[in-house]
């Protein structure tokens, strides 16, 4: 017998009488301004946020951060978002392997949609060509639109389950570890800075 | 390499000689050099086995971090420090060391016999060596170090400070452990069907899955998928299956390199010594011992104890590490049945650079980490972080489907005993963990205890329940490791009822004879006075007036554990029963 007989075959010998799955209707809470929620939730996991009316406001506001005026190798993968002052963007269909961005410093991402409980912002697979990018920068700002900005996870699944199923991740403020005696540091081994850009 | 201060231990070298010459003749390796100062005893004990350390810890005053060698260090005089503890602990430190080394390469024959010598050299100096002693014994050593205890036990109470402040910041908590304790119980009723259903998707996504039985077949999985693809270098991140499986010494010993990548588990794995806590795998690790050990092995500035340098520099350490790894393993926090997904959640980043980096990816689970719908996911996120370090969410929430292009996912399903607890009414509940840590961050036993007295992969209440139904002989005595006042039911984020699975233990512990035979004595012997009223009535009467009557000597003796830090309660004058019926007579 195949262990994964073996194993199957123990459970459905063990196996407790069926329970129904609960009901999740009705849970979640609901905030009166899930915008300002959000900003409020995207500092609290140690990152920033700001409200952009435009594109063009989106590049000013990179244009004015300082680790993006410090930044050598930077990616845009938001159309139309720059990091402002001409400053070149590496063009990641070029890249043919990831290890090449160990020296990106600046990544800046859409985010399909944000989470105002918990500032979890939702990165589709799709868009990114290499998986490493939003964990190997330095610094990241994510774009989001405002429409896309829903109040709790039960939410944000309901929205994602009609989307094509792909990888993903929901992705809440900087790198970040306690594991030095409970020592809040930021940048672990992921983004030192993650900004949040509330577009229109 | 045997090392000896002797300007501070006088005879701690004529003593190590004498060891060291009766396992010369067995080893060939040891040498003994003497040099001053504390620095290269402590790199000594650093550099060890983590299980030798354990037994000089057992041996005497050493702390089981080497705090002792702290002091030596600092000039406080080696008076908590016999020379006749230090010396032969540190020559079974050093041989120790030689026999795992030689285990990895010579003859598994010679190891086996270099034990049996060290077993015999240990009779001879009274060490007990590789005796596992239970929860009690381990605790002790602990406890002994009064300040650390007060240390650790604040740090970890703060941890289930936060959990509080953010649970009660969610309005609908309560309703969502309802939800999540009601996905589980409802999974783990359906388990086969589900795992064949996440099977089905998964490799429809392009993922391969295997089926483990036990941690052997588990290891041999992981290391055959290694092995034939040429990998040397895995990273890591953190899983608790694979500490379960000890996987790590497993592939070391087939010459693979794994680095462990969270920071806490990279900290411990430097210090060769399992993982204290769950989520934080170093709690009980102080900053400057962990400078410490990142200047020798890191090259950090001496002295240096700062958080955020100290992260800064494992930061470019394993910065290293993931870009010259073969293969990233990973735990699964969730894998979705509907979806064939598997979700791994994480703070630092470091699943998603371990597996974004190199093109093969292996995600171990427990088949208990089967969820049955995408949409619960919901449920569970909006608990884990908040219940684990009071965060609304992990930073890194990552759902894989299938491998990405151009890469391979494989997914090794393991039960290792967990289709047989899914058996047992009284504790199958255990297998709804979600492995947040909140059960241990509020148990006053663990943190007075720490996480390295339970001696088993999981500590904690949960790791009570866990470790006696894996194997009882050697974790019975976690079973009592507890004062059953509940507050881990309380917080858990799934509502396992774990102090009444660790009373159902107890007796099913006792009645597979586990238990110690004084309690089984006296428990026997509670049992008849309960049985007979008279009986029960007599020996109340006969304590209340003879127990003042004996003198404080014969009733503070050893084996009155009760008495060691307190005062036994003033017995009243009368029972309950009398004064009662005084009172049912006084009012009619």
């Amino acid at each position: 017998m195949t262990s994964r007989k073996a194993i199957l075959a123990a459970l459905r010998r063990n196996a407790p009488p069926q329970v129904a799955a609960p009901d999740l209707a009705g849970l979640g809470t609901s905030f009166a301004d899930p915008i300002a929620q959000l900003a409020h939730a995207v500092v609290a996991v140690g990152g920033t946020c700001a409200r952009v009316a435009d594109l063009a406001q989106a590049s000013a506001a990179i244009a004015a951060l300082p680790q993006a005026a410090a930044a050598k190798k930077i990616v845009s993968l938001v159309p139309g978002v720059e990091p402002g002052a001409g400053q070149p963007t590496l063009d990641l269909a070029a890249v043919s392997d990831p290890h090449a961005l160990a020296d990106l410093d600046l990544a800046i991402l859409p985010g399909e949609l944000a989470v105002a409980e918990n500032a979890a912002v939702w990165i589709d697979g799709k868009v990114l060509v290499h998986r490493a990018v939003f964990v190997i920068t330095d610094h990241l700002v994510l774009v989001v639109h405002a429409k896309d900005v829903v109040h709790h996870m039960h939410e944000a699944y309901a929205r994602l389950a009609g989307r094509p199923r792909g990888y993903g991740l929901f992705l809440s403020g900087p790198s970040k570890t306690a594991d030095i005696e409970q020592v809040l540091v930021v940048g672990a081994q992921g983004a030192r800075t993650c900004t949040v850009l509330i577009l229109g | 390499m045997l090392a000896v201060s002797d300007d501070k231990l006088p005879d701690a070298r004529e003593e190590a000689e004498q060891v060291a010459g009766l396992l010369l003749s067995t080893t060939g390796r040891l040498q003994i050099t003497s040099e001053t100062g504390a620095a290269t005893t402590k790199n000594a004990l650093l550099a060890a086995k983590n299980d030798a350390v354990l037994h000089v810890a057992a041996h005497g005053t050493l702390g089981m971090d080497g705090a002792a060698l702290e002091l030596a260090d600092r000039q406080v005089p080696a008076l908590e420090i016999s020379a006749l503890q230090v010396a032969p602990a540190l020559a079974v430190l050093s041989a120790c060391d030689a026999a795992a080394e030689r285990a990895e390469r010579g003859p598994p024959t010679r190891h086996a016999h270099l034990v049996a010598d060290l077993h015999r050299v240990c009779r001879r100096l009274g060490l007990r060596l590789g005796m596992a002693s239970g929860h009690p014994e381990a605790a002790a050593r602990f406890v002994a170090d009064n300040e650390r205890v007060h240390w650790h036990d604040q740090a970890v109470w703060w941890v289930r400070q936060k959990r509080d402040t953010a649970a009660a910041a969610v309005s609908d908590w309560e309703a969502l452990r309802e939800a999540a304790a009601g996905i589980k119980r409802h999974a783990l009723s359906r388990l086969a069907e589900y795992l064949e259903q996440f099977e089905h998707n998964a490799t429809a996504l392009g993922a391969h899955v295997h089926w483990a039985r036990d941690a052997a077949e588990h290891n041999a999985i992981v290391h055959r998928l290694l092995e034939d693809r040429g990998v040397t270098r895995l990273v890591k991140s953190k899983s608790m299956l694979t500490e379960e499986c000890k996987l790590n010494p497993y592939l070391e010993a087939r010459g693979i390199e794994v680095i462990d990548t969270d920071l806490g588990e990279r900290i411990v794995q430097l210090a060769k010594e399992p993982p204290s806590h769950i989520v934080m795998p170093a709690i009980h690790r102080r900053k400057e011992e962990i400078g410490e050990l990142f200047q020798i092995h890191l090259r950090t500035k001496p002295g240096a104890a700062d958080p955020s340098y100290l992260t800064e520099a494992a930061r470019h350490h394993l910065r290293d590490k993931f870009l010259a790894a073969g293969a990233g393993l990973t735990g699964v926090n969730f894998a979705v049945a509907e979806t064939g997904a598997v979700v791994v959640c994480t703070n630092e980043g470091n699943a998603d650079m371990g597996t974004s980096l190199p093109p093969l990816h292996i995600a171990c689970m427990g088949l208990e980490k089967i969820i049955p719908r995408e949409r619960d996911l919901g449920v569970f996120l909006r608990l884990l972080a908040r219940s684990a370090t009071g965060q609304p969410i992990t930073t890194y929430t990552t759902h894989f489907f299938g491998p990405r292009a151009g890469g391979e996912l494989h997914i090794v399903i393991v039960d290792n005993g967990r289709s047989q607890t899914l058996g047992r009414e009284a504790v199958r509940d255990a297998l709804a963990c979600i492995r947040c840590g909140a059960c241990m961050n509020t148990c006053p036993v663990y943190r007075r205890s720490g996480g390295h007295s339970y001696r088993y992969t999981v500590p904690g209440p949960i790791g009570s329940v866990l470790a006696p139904l894996r194997d009882p002989a050697a974790h019975a005595s976690l079973a009592f490791a507890s004062t059953l006042c509940g507050s881990c039911a309380d917080v858990c984020p799934v509502r396992i009822d774990l102090h009444h699975q660790l009373l159902a233990l107890r007796q099913d512990l006792g009645r597979s004879g586990h238990i110690a035979w004084h309690k089984r004595f006296l428990l026997g012997l509670l049992a008849v006075v309960f049985r007979w009223p008279a009986l029960y009535r007599l020996s109340s009467y006969l304590a209340r007036r003879l127990l003042p009557l004996v003198p404080r000597r014969l009733l503070y003796v050893r084996w009155n554990a009760w008495g060691r830090q307190r005062e036994l309660p003033a017995l009243p004058r009368h029972s309950f029963r009398a004064a009662y019926r005084r009172r049912r007579r006084d009012q009619s």
